[in-house]
């Protein structure tokens, strides 16, 4: 049975990888799984100087899902370079390295203090978080903008560059066009949509932030659909995540066209998901005589 | 057994302590490798639910293999909590956090303070400073706690660990008013405090510890997703910046529940 799979030359043993901002860097996850059984760990968003992120509450939770506004709480790429990476040199398994920025600057800084680390395979840029008010949500949710910081991430990187998408968009396959034609080596999405809650007795929000992004089981049929959307859109590969949480639900995405999918809340309710999706993948394949994973991507 | 896991529960005994307020008894594998001021994360079984509901420690059974838990219902899934029968089976993840610093009573008055759903976490952490032996032990242990009104729960079984004190915002028993009147008004012995209740009291108790020129330790609490230390929900603010974090906040579920109050930016 062969479940790996190939994100621009990255070779990752299987299609499971965590969903950024839902496990550290692993470390934290490290008590309940064999960080070696991952395709890839994709790690927190990290900026080029530490950020100190929202006001609490910074979490709550809604119907089949949650919302969160942390705001790209990180400690800076100086320290994540040094403490997380470090870290992350034991294990045989892919590491993804997720990039936040306010301008342009800030992404070129992290991507370029990246650039020779060797513990990082891929980096993943985030270019939508709807926690960020200065301007950051600009760059993922308009076409020439995503154009525009993709292509110059693309001239200073050194690693693939995965462009993760918004999908608080009129059009995901626009973006996803945007981001091919400015030389993204693979998209991931989707990121999470931005909701709100109101509590009728405080008669106010639950979150300081008022809003937040949604993510959780009760998203995954808009995620499907936009991966669906995007991976007719573009020829590169597209990294399926929203709402994931069990095999059941991988297997819908790669079905979709995903070549990689990713585990995202679903830790916070079983921190043994990405672990036990790994298996149920496996499974999946023997009971459906499935040889290679390559042969239902994109099925439907 | 050690380190965190997620793991069936098996419900042993359930009752109604005062309006709203549940006793619930779970065996627990990790039962015996606990500190007093741990959390635990319980999981509804309802599906349109996803996180874990964040329960202090009330106690720990003398096998070590059982978790008290007393809780309020607040929500839906402290809700359907409540009607857990025994025999049935609940999802716990846990122990979660670190707990009160107990050492740190050695040799000195201690004094174990609660407000309302924060008293639970107090009655282990005063079971195991009476237990405390030798130079270990402190001198003294007295507990005080503060309710709404006179519909009190646990206060009587800290009698066994402790001097009793009580507050009652209304006044119908103990001293009226909060904690802080009652150590006032009870001239309560104190050279060290642990405490756990609402942030306007746990203002007050760090206030109070300032100018007695005494240590107090916090119980904090705050809305969490993983409790497990990834997400960064669950952040409080610190005076230096945090090692982990290096801004200034610090994770309630795993580099708390409980702070040194001087190091919180309250």
């Amino acid at each position: 049975m062969n479940t790996s799979v190939e994100i621009a030359g990255v070779k990752l043993k299987n299609p499971v990888m965590t969903a950024s901002g839902t496990f550290g860097s692993g470390m934290e996850y490290s008590d309940f799984v064999d960080l070696n059984r991952l395709g890839a760990v994709v790690t927190k968003g990290v900026a080029n100087i530490p950020w100190e992120g929202n006001p609490v509450p910074r979490v709550a939770e809604v119907y089949g899902g949650m919302l969160n506004a942390i705001g790209l709480q990180n400690p800076g790429v100086e320290v994540f370079a040094k403490r997380d990476l470090k870290f992350l040199e034991g294990f045989d398994t892919k590491v993804i390295v997720n990039v936040c920025g306010k301008t342009v600057e800030d992404y070129l800084e992290v991507v370029e203090r990246l650039s020779d680390e060797k513990r990082v395979d891929m980096l993943e840029i985030n270019v939508s978080c709807p926690n960020v008010k200065e301007g950051a949500i600009a760059f993922g949710q308009k076409a020439d903008a995503l154009f525009d910081i993709t292509k110059k991430i693309k001239e200073k990187a050194k690693q693939p560059v995965i462009m993760k998408l918004s999908p608080n968009v009129t059009s995901i396959s626009e973006m996803a066009k945007a981001a091919e034609a400015a030389g993204a080596d693979a998209i991931s999405l989707i990121n999470t949509i931005t909701g709100m809650k109101i509590d009728i007795y405080k008669k106010k929000f639950v979150l300081a932030n008022r809003t937040g992004g949604m993510s959780g089981p009760a998203i995954k049929p808009v995620a499907v659909r936009m991966v669906y959307e995007a991976s007719h859109a573009v020829k590169i590969p597209v990294i399926g995540m929203g709402g994931i949480s069990n095999y059941e639900d991988a297997v819908e995405f790669i079905m979709a066209g995903a070549t990689a999918i990713a585990v995202g809340a679903a830790n916070f309710h079983n921190p043994y998901a990405t672990a036990e999706i790994v298996e149920g993948i496996e499974r999946y394949m023997t009971e459906q005589g499935i040889g290679d994973i390559g042969e239902i991507r994109g099925i439907v | 057994m050690s380190g965190k896991m997620k793991c069936e529960a098996k419900v042993l005994s359930q009752e109604l302590l005062s309006e709203g307020i549940y006793d619930l008894w779970l065996q627990v594998p990790f039962a015996k490798d606990v500190v007093p001021g741990q959390f635990v994360g319980v999981f509804p079984l309802n599906k349109a639910t996803l996180l874990p509901r964040p329960i202090s420690i009330c106690e720990v059974d003398t096998n070590g293999s059982a978790i008290r838990l007393v809780y309020r219902v607040v929500g839906s899934g402290t809700a359907e909590f409540a009607l857990y029968q025994p025999g049935d089976y609940m999802m716990v993840l846990g122990p979660l956090g670190n707990g009160f610093p107990l050492d740190k009573a050695a040799g000195k008055r201690a004094v174990v303070i609660g407000g309302g759903i924060g008293v639970p976490p107090l009655l282990e952490t005063a079971k195991r400073l009476s237990k405390a032996q030798g130079s270990k032990a402190p001198a003294k242990i007295s507990a005080v706690m503060g309710y709404r009104n006179s519909d009190t729960f646990l206060d009587d079984e800290f009698t066994n660990f402790a001097e009793v004190y009580v507050a009652t915002e209304d006044g119908s028993l103990g001293t009226k008013g909060n904690v802080i009147d009652a150590m006032k008004e009870q001239d309560v012995p104190c050279d060290v405090i642990f405490a756990c209740g609402p942030m306007p009291m746990l203002r007050g108790i760090k206030a109070y510890a300032q100018e007695k020129g005494i240590k107090a330790y916090l119980s904090l609490e705050e809305r969490m997703a993983c409790g497990v230390g990834a997400c960064l929900g669950c952040v409080c603010k610190t005076k230096e910046v945090d090692e982990h974090s290096h801004v200034k906040n610090a994770r309630i579920c795993t580099d708390g529940p409980v702070f040194d109050a001087d190091d919180l930016d309250m």
